[in-house]
């Protein structure tokens, strides 16, 4: 029972420690808190896991989760390979860039951009991942499935984050350009494109977890013997949980550093808008 | 109502080059039949020929039509080929899933919002969640409930319930903080309970940001439930539709499957709508 004492008390401390921190308000506090939080809560499982001796094929404790994930390393990185590199980042480029060329070929149409809007945003709303099994019989088990799945799922976001944020510059920002004799193409690329750029690069932020969703889950319906998916649904159908978790934590791990890498690119390009200079 | 001709046009565009495609992804199959027998066959034979095969490669939009016909008004729904039933099995997790993760999601929200060790803490881990490919770990939920002796339904559920719980916690948080400075004094001066600024100013002004993450939720919670039927099994819904068909190879079911779930998703989302406008209409804050 001792473990159960230690996880409790690792709460209680975290807690306390957290309660006393959030009184000084200051960057060091913003930083420590959430730590702190994190900390506490991975002692906590490790503790009640083994306070209770629950079973590893329910929970494992963290300590297993990085034993195996340092064990099976050379797995883990294959199966990043074969599923973020080979097949989310073509199919986010590819399903990116098509939206986006699409929604510059359609925005001198504002016909075409009140039918295609409301629609997007119904695709948004619609379980899309299920077209997986049909992209897996169009294209075989191999990645070109993988990201044809991420093509899809990312096309209707960025499209309509697009579209919208092309719609931004104001009429008398238009005018100006209009006086200074701007063609269409000087218009789009000096005024229209950077006023875009925080709808543009909300839309690429959105994509990146849903790529890594497409991905994954088309693995669930077929792959090489390689790739995050096919690992997790091979090792829970060996029980093994701790593997399963690892490859999780390989999921978070690139989702969260796809994202920050896109955030870091929105910050230098649209470091004029007030939510990043504020 | 200005925006129904050109929806309409897209729709049609969208039909007429499935139909296009479907000719021309399904000629190659005609073609190795006519060569495999021996007879020379042109565009005119091979162009009716693609829209009525067995196993289509991309099935022409009238197939599809017919087979959701068939499996829902043709068959009783209690029988295992009828897509209502299959649809209701995945239904009803979402929607369980949805109230229980809703429930917990405003929760958390008002804890943050009222609780500053809460917010510096719970936060960032609420916010850095949402880059997480959350779904892939939802075999995983299925098997560990099922270990613990809970499944079906409820494990479903429970995958609905966390997918749905971050979008509503995320916006909710910000809906509660909505009012600004000026208000919460009016309140101060006002001599009232925390309470009753939460019931009379917090509540109210969140219902917009409310309603916006309503959406998201219930159609990711669909997701959630589809993705959820994939590891248990054959026992139904659209998720165990959907792998059936992958696995023998029956394009239509996949499809029917497919089309059964948007068509609920949009149905879902259009009730989330309606009852936004019911309640934002009668608290003015309709935009």
């Amino acid at each position: 029972m001792s473990w159960v004492a230690v996880a409790i008390a690792a709460w209680l401390g975290g807690w306390a420690a957290n309660v006393r921190l959030v009184r000084r308000p200051g960057r060091l506090t913003r930083a420590l808190v959430p730590a702190i939080f994190g900390a506490a809560l991975l002692v906590m499982w490790e503790g009640l896991v083994r306070g209770f001796n629950v079973p590893a094929v329910i929970l494992p404790a963290p300590s297993m989760i990085s034993g195996a994930f340092a064990a099976g390393l050379p797995v883990l990185w294959a199966d990043f390979v074969q599923t973020v590199i080979r097949s989310v980042l073509p199919g986010y480029a590819m399903g990116c860039g098509a939206a986006f060329v699409t929604a510059v070929a359609i925005d001198r149409s504002p016909f075409l951009q009140r039918g295609l809007l409301p629609m997007g945003n119904l695709a948004a709303a619609l379980p899309i991942v299920g077209i997986a099994p049909i992209m897996v019989m169009w294209f075989g088990f191999d990645w070109q499935s993988k990201a044809a799945v991420v093509v899809v799922m990312c096309f209707f976001p960025m499209l309509v984050n697009t579209i919208e944020g092309l719609r931004m510059a104001e009429p008398m920002q238009r005018d100006l350009m209009r006086t200074y004799a701007a063609g269409y193409w000087q218009t789009l690329w000096k005024l229209r494109l950077p006023a875009a750029g925080p709808f543009i690069f909300n839309g690429l932020k959105i994509c990146t977890t849903l790529a890594l969703i497409g991905a994954i889950v088309a693995e669930f319906f077929g792959t090489p013997v390689v790739g995050m998916g096919f690992r997790i649904s091979t090792e829970i159908g060996r029980m093994a949980l701790d593997m399963v978790w690892a490859e999780i934590a390989v999921a978070a791990l690139a989702g969260s550093a796809f994202y920050g890498c896109v955030t870091l690119v929105e910050r230098t390009v649209t470091h004029w808008h007030p939510s990043i200079r504020g | 109502m200005r925006s129904v001709l050109p929806i309409a046009t897209i729709c049609l565009a969208i039909v007429a080059v499935w139909y296009v495609g479907a000719v021309f992804l399904n000629a190659k199959w005609e073609r190795d039949q006519a060569a495999r027998a021996g007879v020379g066959i042109g565009w005119a034979e091979i162009v009716p020929a693609t829209m009525s095969q067995e196993r289509p490669v991309l099935p022409a939009p009238h197939q599809v039509a017919v087979e959701i016909w068939k499996t829902t008004a043709e068959k009783r729904i209690t029988s295992k080929r009828s897509l209502v039933y299959h649809g209701w099995i995945t239904l009803s997790a979402t929607l369980l899933g949805f109230v229980m993760g809703v429930g917990l999601g405003i929760l958390l929200a008002v804890g943050i919002v009222h609780n500053r060790a809460m917010d510096l803490s719970a936060m960032p881990w609420v916010i850095s969640s949402q880059t997480i490919p959350i779904l892939a770990i939802a075999p995983m939920i299925i098997v560990v409930l099922y270990n613990i002796g809970i499944s079906g339904l409820v494990a479903k559920a429970a995958i609905s319930a966390y997918l749905s719980f971050f979008p509503v916690a995320v916006g909710m948080v910000k809906g509660l903080r909505a009012p600004d400075d000026m208000q919460l004094d009016l309140m101060r001066t006002y001599n009232a309970s925390a309470w009753q600024v939460f019931w009379k100013l917090r509540w109210p002004s969140s219902l917009p940001y409310l309603f916006a993450s309503l959406k998201v939720a219930i159609a990711i919670a669909l997701v959630g439930a589809i993705i959820g039927e994939l590891p248990t099994g054959s026992q139904g819904g659209f998720g165990a539709r959907m792998l059936n068909g992958s696995y023998y190879g029956q394009v239509l079911i996949i499809w029917s499957a497919l089309f059964g779930a948007a068509i609920c998703a949009a149905l879902m989302v259009g009730a989330v709508g309606l009852a936004q406008r019911a309640v934002l209409g009668r608290t003015g804050q309709m935009r």
